[in-house]
């Protein structure tokens, strides 16, 4: 009875320590591992997108790392714009006319445009996706959550 | 458990217990809720430049659910104004409790005077002492969130509705009935209470016993009786608790304080659980998922839907939304809870568990909400700085700021942020989810943590997939 209150706590101790140095190193591991972002050669794209009340058409476009891109923003009714998160880029377009935003795609990952002038009731949800090579912060993000889980899962006591 | 006691410190009990700085907040807000309406109703109907829709749905949502509710819990509750008009009304006092004139200022249950002659103030019906109103009114203003969310006018006329209703329910029942029974907003600010890291608590349960005046909750002359109409020393959770400092004026004993205590108490307290707080937990976690694929998602004709209010569309994406919120997701995790359960239990058994099982979805549903959040607002928060200066449209420039280029905040952070939060969110979640596995006839957390997975990885998707 002594030896074993004496020796378990200790003994418990090692295990939920072990684990938790288990789980952060993996965490780190996922956070930081350097993932290929692409190896495609860096082409030039001139990808055309319509702006109407309240939506980019096509609402998704895809480009590789490293790609030149033209962006050629046309809208079909009011003054629309679009601002590129990540970017911090900004174009705007009046009716009927075509507005241009060329840039180098030099980070990677997905990042979302919204309309960047006042359109009408909906404009703040005006929002379109633009994906430059694989989404690393979303796998990551998933990798982290089956860590998380496991968190849960992990049971420390014995 | 651990807990460290605030108001022993005399400055916080002092700032606590005087009226003046929360009255001063109070008025503030006050103020603020009253410009909100004007300008909805007077100003310009272009939502971004409109104060209604920029103070209410990006500022004060920001505060709310980024900052008030994960920190202090109901701390909303205890500056909000909407009761306050209703509450002046019944206590016959803008600063303190009834005055002595009608010989007795005790809120005694059932002896109490309305604000109209004679009339007696009622109790709260018992069939509704339970959050259900709260959860039928928030799903039903979700439904029409596209409208409410970027109409000045209809905003204005819902924040009008709110204090007509908190007024009128004073005039009719005790205390501050509307707070605890009807007030959509109050009804998931109570539920993610239970996370914050402060509680109102009695010190000493034994001298609550022997103190059979219980003026925490029959009210003296130094304050109300609990306008939330608790009992102090039965409290278990934050849920109920207005954070109101009403008893920490009333209590002679000098017997509640104010605690920090680890964060996500009140989810592993067995006692006191219930299907209408269960539900709250899946109609928000439900809302967030929604939102963001309306709100955020790149899909134009599912904001239009949203948008048409009335339109055949719209009714099917209103029914979509709510057997999304009351019939799969509560459904689904019915049967992960049986699962998790084994064979041989009875149903009335899995429908306990299911319950318990629900308040695991308090931290991963207030993750949502933080992430959908941490967008939402901090692409638009630079609308403040130009209704701040020209708060009804009308070309005005108070502050100098009238002409404030719009532009997002910290657009490269906020996708980490989010994912930070909503993996944190599961974490708390799956830890949870274990802890009240454990309690007796728990069953397996692996379905209900798995599920919680799955809503992560949804929620990632949709906010920066
Ligand atoms: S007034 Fe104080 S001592 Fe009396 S019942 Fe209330 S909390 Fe307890
Ligand atoms: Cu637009």
């Amino acid at each position: 009875m002594n030896v074993e209150t004496a020796v378990l706590p200790q003994k418990r101790f090692t295990i939920k320590h072990g684990s938790w140095l288990v789980l952060s190193l993996l965490a780190l591991a996922v956070v930081f591992a350097p993932l290929p972002t692409g190896t495609a050669v860096p082409t030039t794209h001139t990808l055309h997108l319509e702006a109407s009340s309240f939506a980019f058409s096509p609402a998704i476009l895809e480009v590789n790392p490293g790609d030149l891109v033209t962006i050629e923003l046309t809208s079909t009714d009011v003054v629309h714009g679009l601002y590129l998160d990540g970017y911090d880029l900004v174009v705007t377009a009046d009716p009927g006319e075509t507005a241009i935003l060329t840039f180098t795609a030099d980070k990677s990952g997905t990042f979302r445009f919204r309309c960047s002038v006042t359109c009408g009731a909906l404009h703040p949800f005006m929002i379109g996706k633009l994906k430059v090579g694989p989404n690393l912060l979303l796998w990551r993000g998933i990798a982290l959550s089956v860590l998380a889980a496991l968190i849960g899962l992990w049971r420390f006591r014995q | 458990m651990s807990r460290y006691d605030l108001t022993r410190i005399p400055a916080v009990k002092t700032l606590v217990v005087n009226r003046w700085p929360q009255f001063i907040l109070r008025a503030i807000a006050l103020a603020g809720f009253v410009v909100a309406i004007l300008a909805g109703l007077f100003g310009t109907p272009v939502g971004s430049r409109n104060l209604s829709i920029v103070f209410v749905w990006i500022a004060w949502w920001a505060l709310l659910i980024l900052a008030a509710v994960p920190l202090f819990g109901r701390g909303w509750c205890t500056v909000c104004p909407i009761p306050m008009a209703g509450e002046w009304l019944q206590n016959g006092a803008v600063l303190g409790p009834r005055k002595k004139e009608t010989g007795d200022w005790r809120l005694v249950t059932g002896n109490l005077q309305s604000p109209i002659p004679s009339l007696r103030l009622r109790q709260w019906p018992k069939r509704f002492r339970n959050i259900w109103l709260q959860n039928g009114g928030f799903a039903l203003l979700a439904l029409f969130s596209a409208v409410v969310l970027t109409q000045p006018k209809v905003t204005a006329v819902i924040l009008a509705i709110f204090l007509f209703l908190a007024v009128g329910t004073a005039l009719i029942y005790e205390r501050r009935a509307f707070c605890r029974y009807l007030c959509p907003v109050g009804g998931f600010i109570g539920l993610y209470s239970q996370v914050a890291p402060l509680e109102v608590r009695v010190r000493d349960m034994a001298i609550c016993a022997s103190h059979t005046e219980k003026t925490c909750y029959t009210g003296n002359a130094d304050g109300y009786g609990c306008p939330w109409g608790v009992f102090p020393g039965g409290l278990v959770k934050n849920t109920t608790c207005g954070a109101c400092m009403e008893c920490l004026r009333t209590c002679p004993h000098d017997n509640i304080a104010i605690q920090i205590r680890p964060v996500g108490a009140d989810l592993t307290v067995a006692r006191g659980r219930k299907l209408d707080e269960a539900f709250k937990a899946f109609i928000m976690l439900g809302s967030a998922v929604v939102y963001s694929a309306v709100m955020l998602g790149p899909w134009g004709w599912l904001k239009t839907t949203a948008y048409n209010v009335g339109s055949l569309a719209w009714l099917g994406y209103a029914l979509a939304f709510l057997l999304f919120i009351l019939g799969l997701l509560p459904g689904i995790f019915y049967l992960v809870t049986w699962a998790g359960m084994g064979q041989r239990v009875n149903l009335r058994v899995v429908r306990q568990r299911f319950t318990a099982n629900a308040y695991a979805l308090v931290p991963l549903g207030l993750a949502a909400w933080i992430a959908f959040s941490l967008s939402f607002v901090f692409a638009n928060i630079s609308y403040l700085w130009p209704v701040l200066s020209d708060p009804f449209g009308w070309g005005w420039d108070l502050l100098g700021t009238a002409v404030t280029p719009w532009t997002p905040y910290l657009s490269r952070i906020v996708p980490i942020l989010q994912t930070l939060v909503l993996v944190g969110g599961l974490a708390w979640a799956a830890v949870t989810a274990r802890k009240i596995a454990e309690e007796k006839r728990g069953g397996t957390a692996l379905p209900a943590i798995a599920y919680c997975f799955f809503i992560t990885v949804g929620m990632l998707w949709l906010l920066i997939g």
